[in-house]
């Protein structure tokens, strides 16, 4: 850490745990003055549980792509290929239950739903992550386009999967189990989304992968001479991205109840700025799961929040998330305290 | 001296994207019979005008070590912008003043790009996905856009005028060589003459060589970057002024999402990600390459929801062949990469 961040922590003199991340304290500090100032203008509806209700169902869909983002970032790529993934899967999984099963919703159906629903997340996220990892690893194709490549790709499977209609009719069983809510208030969304970061929390602090994906983003170089597998790593984190967005497709098949290859087209821009709003490094090397967490948590509420006003149209979304982003990326920059600022050009020295 | 030429002509993109558009036509003509038509011709250099004009911009940000995924959010929020306030006016004058409204707003736009870009150390792609997001939410929130269906008469009159009419002896189809086909060639040859002889060409390659070495080289980066951002601004605008004229009415949303294809189509054709290199002729070609699979699906009776797969696996292929190539050449300069 700079000396000047020092400096600004004797300033403000705040309480020691937020001295530690002042970027963290930022964030808390945004979502909190977020919340007040819904809060005090539009009390109704903020204090209703249904509000609450809602934000839970709809921010796991692109959470969950977000974290997978997140873990691509971390070793200086990027994945723009979560929203396909997630389209794919859930395609995949509204056609073979739509096979398999029969109206009505047992207690064995939903359980061979929830299974059938898992094991085709699992395999289309792997299958997909590892084409992502295959090209980024192997055949040394910049991220960027690597995942926008396959963006188009697993879209393209999915309007031929579809023939660019969406799938509805999907069994009771799976609407049953996914868009549940526990003891009838805590939708399943939630749930999953919470296993989820938990799990990918875990990854980050517990495994030596996630310390290893941190360190092969800071310098890949370094990271190969002392001896790392390059290309198991990348390979797994894009896979794990994979797994991720497949899951999403999953929360999404339950929220929309129909399945189509261009449904969250928007999330594409969104996981990105989540990532980056969160305090992950775009340069790779650094961030942390409780700022993306938040940030996911923080463009929730705002949107939310935002449509409570019947005068500011949904279009105005695209607006406020892009302005959101370039406020961010624009005080990291001015506050000089972000890691970016002494990355200019790394990428080239590889 | 002989071997030499032939050998660097075989290790050039541009020369394989030749054979790739040679092969994919071949077939195409044996499954169709008509690809070599004068009008299936025309047809595809009429569709190569506005890709082939992002394309130049994108080329320019691409070899600069940037990438731009708002252009076409710009070239939308520029025209509608113009074809708005004239309308509004009931404008009733020559076409070239819509086309430099247009490129103002563009210009200015592109200024705000601009800014972000040089003065920011993030990545481009993220600032550009900010801004996109920025200039399409602008345009459909803030100035609450909705189709023009009447656009000035020289604006229409503009898009409806052709070159010349091919018409195709067997089906008797006629295709019309747009005017704007001019524009493309008039635009490729400025970026030619832009990026071949000047200095401020040359700082563009150069900071996408290394920016830090340019630095020190004596060029301006952040001016150089902040005017290469307004240019590719000038040239979207562009761009977007010729697909509203062409289609004879103002679509606000029509150009969003073509910036895929775009940087598909000039990475195919050599332009490298990381800066640095690149060709117009490499550009075009990729160009001509991307417009082929997606207007020939139809002579080769594959289902048009086929486009998306086919296009994703053509910018995987080629950009895989080409970091190959990229990854063999570095291993042999470096002993222990």
């Amino acid at each position: 850490m700079s000396t000047q961040t020092q400096t600004t922590q004797k300033r403000f003199a705040l309480p020691r745990v937020f001295l530690r991340d002042p970027y963290m304290t930022r964030l808390v500090i945004v979502l909190i003055l977020l919340l007040v100032f819904f809060a005090v203008v539009r009390t109704g509806p903020f204090f209703a549980l249904r509000t609450w209700q809602s934000m839970a169902v709809q921010f796991p869909e692109f959470g969950l792509m977000s974290l997978g983002v997140m873990f691509t970032m971390f070793t200086a790529g990027i994945d723009l290929s979560v929203v396909a993934i997630a389209n794919v899967t859930s395609i995949c999984t509204a056609l073979v239950l739509r096979n398999i099963l029969s109206g009505d919703a047992s207690a064995g159906q939903m359980a061979l739903a929830t299974v059938c629903a898992l094991v085709i997340a699992v395999t289309v996220g792997t299958v997909c992550g590892a084409l992502n990892g295959f090209l980024v690893s192997k055949l040394k194709v910049p991220p960027i386009l690597a995942t926008l490549g396959t963006l188009e790709l697993f879209g393209g499977v999915a309007i031929i999967l579809t023939k660019g209609k969406p799938v509805s009719g999907l069994p009771a069983a799976y609407g049953s189990v996914f868009a549940a809510k526990l003891g009838g208030v805590v939708p399943m969304p939630l749930v999953v989304f919470i296993i989820c970061a938990i799990i990918a929390g875990l990854i980050v602090s517990m495994t030596s992968f996630g310390t290893k994906i941190l360190m092969l983003g800071t310098n890949e170089t370094a990271a190969r001479f002392s001896g790392m597998q390059i290309t198991s790593l990348l390979m797994r984190t894009y896979i794990l991205s994979g797994i991720m967005a497949a899951i999403a497709g999953l929360v999404m098949l339950a929220n929309y109840n129909s399945a189509k290859a261009d449904y969250g087209e928007s999330y594409t821009l969104l996981t990105v700025l989540i990532v980056v709003l969160g305090g992950v490094n775009p340069n790779g090397g650094r961030g942390r799961l409780s700022g993306v967490v938040l940030a996911i948590i923080m463009l929730q509420v705002l949107s939310s929040g935002l449509n409570m006003f019947s005068g500011i149209s949904n279009f105005f979304r695209p607006l406020i998330w892009g302005g959101v982003l370039l406020f961010v990326i624009t005080t990291n920059e001015l506050s000089g305290r972000h890691p970016l600022a002494s990355l200019v050009n790394r990428r080239k020295r590889q | 001296m002989k071997e030499k030429l032939t050998g660097r002509i075989l290790k050039a993109n541009e020369f394989w994207v030749f054979v790739v558009i040679i092969v994919l036509a071949l077939i195409i003509q044996m499954r169709s019979g008509q690809f070599f038509t004068v009008n299936n011709i025309v047809d595809l250099a009429n569709a190569m005008v506005v890709p082939g004009l992002f394309g130049v911009a994108a080329h320019l940000v691409l070899v600069s070590g940037g990438i731009d995924v708002s252009f076409p959010a710009l070239a939308s929020l520029a025209v509608y912008a113009t074809t708005r306030i004239l309308v509004d006016n009931g404008f009733d004058g020559p076409v070239i003043v819509p086309f430099i409204i247009a490129m103002i707003f563009g210009a200015a736009l592109g200024a705000f790009n601009g800014l972000f870009t040089s003065w920011m150390t993030v990545p481009t792609l993220i600032i550009t996905l900010g801004t996109a997001n920025v200039f399409s939410g602008f345009m459909q929130g803030a100035l609450n856009s909705v189709q023009i269906p009447n656009i000035p008469t020289s604006m229409k009159e503009f898009g409806a005028s052709s070159l010349f009419v091919a018409t195709n002896p067997v089906s008797g189809l006629k295709s019309a060589m747009p005017v704007s086909f001019l524009i493309l060639v008039a635009v490729v040859i400025v970026a030619y003459i832009i990026t071949k002889y000047t200095m401020f060409g040359r700082g563009i390659f150069a900071i996408g060589g290394d920016e830090s070495a340019a630095e020190r080289a004596g060029f301006k980066v952040k001016r150089t970057k902040f005017w290469l951002y307004v240019i590719v601004g000038v040239i979207a605008a562009l761009a977007g002024m010729v697909r509203t004229t062409s289609m004879g009415q103002m679509h606000p949303t029509n150009l969003l999402g073509m910036e895929m294809m775009v940087i598909a189509a000039v990475v195919l054709g050599g332009t490298a990600i990381t800066g640095g290199t690149g060709s117009l002729t490499g550009v075009m070609l990729g160009t001509l390459l991307i417009v082929i699979v997606q207007n020939s699906m139809i002579l080769t009776g594959i289902p048009t929801f086929w486009q998306g797969f086919a296009l994703g696996l053509l910018i995987i292929v080629g950009t895989g062949v080409s970091a190959m190539q990229v990854a063999r050449s570095k291993s042999r300069q470096l002993t222990p990469a």
